[in-house]
C-alpha cells in the first residue's frame, strides 16, 4: 500500500510539470465550458419565446464523457512507455518493489490528476443550481459524477496496459484510444443487427455508453458499477502481466 | 555475499551467458571483466532481479534470486549500466523517492550520507535532467548506496566521470568492499587492477578466468621480461644477449631497444649489464616490464576465438 501511494503521488506531481497534462486539462475544461455556455444562452433563448425546460446536468457530463474518450488516453500514454524508453524501468524493477505496486500506483497518480480535473468542473453545477429553479436534482447530479469517474477510472487502466505494451508513448496513445472507442461505441452496433438472445443480451451489456446512460439518468444498477470495476481491474492485471513478461522476454 | 550456480540465460535463440558460477564473499571487491556483449550486464540484471535466469541458481545476501526476489532487492544497491534517474525531479526528490520506495527511516540523513560519499552535496536542489553525465552517474551511485547495502553491484561505475572523478569512485568502492560485497563490471583493465580482490575474465557468455590480479599477471606471463636500452646497435647487440644462459625470447625492437624474458626467479639482469659493458655499448635503461591486464586480456580473449 505505502509502495503505490509513494510512486502515485510521484505520478500526481509529475502531471503539474508535464505540458501535456496542462494541455489536456486546459481543453477538457475549456471545451466543456465552452458547451455549457452556448447550451444555456440557446435554452434560455428558447425559454423566453416557447418555454423550455431547464437544463440539467448532463450539459455537463455528456461533452466529459466524450472528451475524456481523446483525454485519458493522453494521460496514460507515457506512464510505462516511459519507463522503459528512459531506462528508469530498471530502476523500479530492481526496487524493492512488486510489479502490481508499480502498476497501481501509476493508475492512482493519473486517477487522482483526472479526479483534480473532474472536481474543478464542479463549478457548472453551482452555476446552474444558482441559474435554475428549483435548482438541478441532487440525486442525479451525484449519479452522474459517479457514472463519469467511474467511466475514466477504467479508461485510464486500460491506458495504463496499453502504455506498459509499448515503448512508445504515441503508440499507446493510438492503441487506447482504438480500445476505448471499441469499448463506448463499437460494442454496441452488434446488437442492431442480433434483435435478440444470449449475444443481444452480451452486447447491451458491454455497451459502456448505454450503462453511462441510464446512470446519468439517475439510475445505478449494480451491474453498473460491477462493469466499469471489473473492466479497471482487468486493464490493470493486464498492465501488470505486461511487465512481469518484459522481465521473461 | 554473491554465490552464482550455473547461471544461463537465453534471449530467444541467442544464449547471453552460459553456466556461470561463481562467488563474491563479504570484504570483497570482484571485478567482471569482459568485451562488450560479453554478458556482464545480462548477469547482473539477473542478479538484481531485473529478470530470471533461464536455467540456474543464484543466492544474493542469502535469498534465492527468483523465489525471494523481493528480499534480495531489499539488500541490494545496484547501479545500472545507464545510470537511470528522473529528469523532471530534482536530486534530492529522487533520492526521497527511492529512499520512500524502500522505506528507510530516517531518509534524510541517509541522503546527506549518500550524497556526501559521492560529493555532490550542493547539487541537491538542481534537476537532474540538468546534471552533466558523470554528476548523473554520481547520483545514480549515491541511489545504490542509499539504504547502505550488504551487496553493491555497479555496472561500469567510472563510465563518464572525469579523470578526479574517477579516483574518488574508486577510494568510495574500496572503502564499502572492506565490509561488504562489492560486483563491479568493467572494461577498463586498470581498474579491474586497481580495484579488485578478485577478477573474472568474461567473454561470449563463459568465464574465461578468475583469480586475483596478481596472480593472473604472473600465471599467464610465465616469464619476467626485461627491456634493455643501449646507446648503440641493437640489432646487433641482440645476438650477444641471448648467448647468456638463462635468457629466452631476444627480440630486437624497432625503437632501438632489446627485449627479452627469463623464468621466473632465475634473474639475469647482472650477467646482461657485463655482457653489455664487455660488448662495448653504454648501458641506459634495463628495467623489468610486467605484461598488462590488457595483453593477458587480449591473449585470452583471442584463444578463445580460435576454439570456437
Amino acid at each position: 500500500m505505502r509502495n503505490i501511494w509513494t510512486i502515485a503521488r510521484r505520478e500526481y506531481r509529475h502531471y503539474f510539470i508535464s505540458p501535456i497534462a496542462y494541455i489536456v486539462a486546459l481543453a477538457v475544461l475549456l471545451i466543456v465550458g465552452i458547451y455549457f455556455v452556448i447550451v444555456l444562452y440557446y435554452v434560455s433563448n428558447q425559454a423566453l419565446m416557447y418555454g423550455a425546460t431547464a437544463p440539467d446536468i448532463s450539459i455537463v457530463i455528456g461533452p466529459m464523457a466524450t472528451i475524456f474518450l481523446f483525454a485519458t488516453p493522453a494521460l496514460t500514454m507515457r506512464l510505462l512507455a516511459d519507463e522503459q524508453r528512459m531506462g528508469t524501468l530498471e530502476l523500479m524493477l530492481t526496487a524493492p518493489i512488486r510489479d502490481g505496486e508499480l502498476v497501481i500506483g501509476k493508475w492512482l497518480g493519473a486517477f487522482l490528476f483526472t479526479l483534480t480535473i473532474i472536481a474543478i468542473t464542479l463549478v457548472y453545477p453551482i452555476v446552474l443550481n444558482k441559474l435554475t429553479s428549483p435548482g438541478i436534482d441532487q440525486g442525479i447530479m451525484i449519479a452522474s459524477y459517479i457514472a463519469i469517474i467511474l467511466l475514466v477510472a477504467l479508461y485510464l487502466a486500460l491506458g495504463t496496459a496499453m502504455s506498459s505494451f509499448f515503448s512508445n508513448q504515441f503508440a499507446a496513445f493510438f492503441a487506447t484510444l482504438a480500445v476505448l472507442l471499441i469499448f463506448w461505441w463499437l460494442i454496441s452496433l452488434p446488437t442492431y443487427i442480433i434483435p435478440s438472445g444470449v449475444f443481444h443480451d452480451l452486447f447491451v451489456y458491454l455497451d459502456l455508453n448505454g450503462r453511462f446512460g441510464s446512470m446519468t439518468r439517475g439510475v445505478i444498477a449494480l451491474s453498473d458499477v460491477v462493469y466499469p470495476i471489473s473492466l479497471t481491474v482487468l486493464g490493470l492485471l493486464l498492465s501488470t502481466v505486461a511487465v512481469e513478461m518484459r522481465r521473461w522476454r | 555475499m554473491i554465490r552464482v550456480d550455473g547461471l544461463t540465460k537465453d534471449y530467444g535463440t541467442r544464449r547471453a551467458i552460459e553456466n556461470l558460477t561463481f562467488e563474491a564473499r563479504q570484504g570483497e571487491v570482484v571485478g567482471f571483466l569482459g568485451p562488450n556483449g560479453a554478458g556482464k550486464t545480462t548477469t547482473m540484471r539477473i542478479l538484481t532481479g531485473y529478470m530470471p535466469p533461464t536455467y540456474g541458481s543464484a543466492k544474493v545476501a542469502g535469498f534465492d534470486i527468483v523465489s525471494e526476489s523481493l528480499e534480495v532487492r531489499r539488500r541490494v544497491g545496484y547501479l545500472p549500466e545507464t545510470a537511470p534517474l528522473y529528469a523532471d525531479m530534482t536530486v534530492y526528490e529522487y533520492l526521497k523517492f527511492m529512499a520512500d520506495l524502500r522505506h528507510l527511516p530516517n531518509a534524510e540523513d541517509m541522503i546527506d550520507d549518500a550524497l556526501e560519499m559521492v560529493g555532490m552535496e550542493e547539487r541537491a536542489e538542481g534537476y537532474v535532467g540538468a546534471l552533466s553525465k558523470g554528476m548523473r552517474q554520481r547520483i545514480g551511485l549515491a541511489q545504490a548506496l542509499l539504504h547502505k547495502p550488504e551487496v553493491l553491484i555497479l555496472d561500469e561505475p567510472t563510465i563518464g566521470l572525469d579523470p578526479a572523478q574517477v579516483v574518488e569512485v574508486r577510494k568510495i568502492i574500496r572503502e564499502i568492499g572492506k565490509e561488504r560485497t562489492v560486483l563491479l563490471s568493467t572494461h577498463i583493465l586498470s581498474e579491474a587492477q586497481a580495484l579488485c580482490d578478485r577478477v573474472l575474465i568474461i567473454n561470449k557468455g563463459h568465464i574465461v578466468v578468475e583469480d586475483s590480479p596478481e596472480n593472473l599477471q604472473a600465471r599467464l606471463v610465465g616469464a619476467e621480461r626485461s627491456i634493455l636500452r643501449v646507446k648503440g646497435d641493437a640489432d646487433e647487440l641482440a645476438p650477444k644477449i641471448a648467448e647468456i644462459e638463462g635468457v629466452q625470447n631476444v627480440k630486437a625492437q624497432p625503437d632501438g631497444s632489446v627485449e627479452f624474458q627469463f623464468a621466473p626467479g632465475m634473474d639475469v639482469r647482472p650477467q646482461v649489464a657485463r655482457a653489455v659493458i664487455k660488448a662495448g655499448y653504454d648501458l641506459l635503461e634495463l628495467r623489468p616490464v610486467g605484461m598488462s591486464l590488457e595483453e593477458i586480456f587480449l591473449e585470452l580473449t583471442r584463444d578463445n576465438t580460435k576454439e570456437k
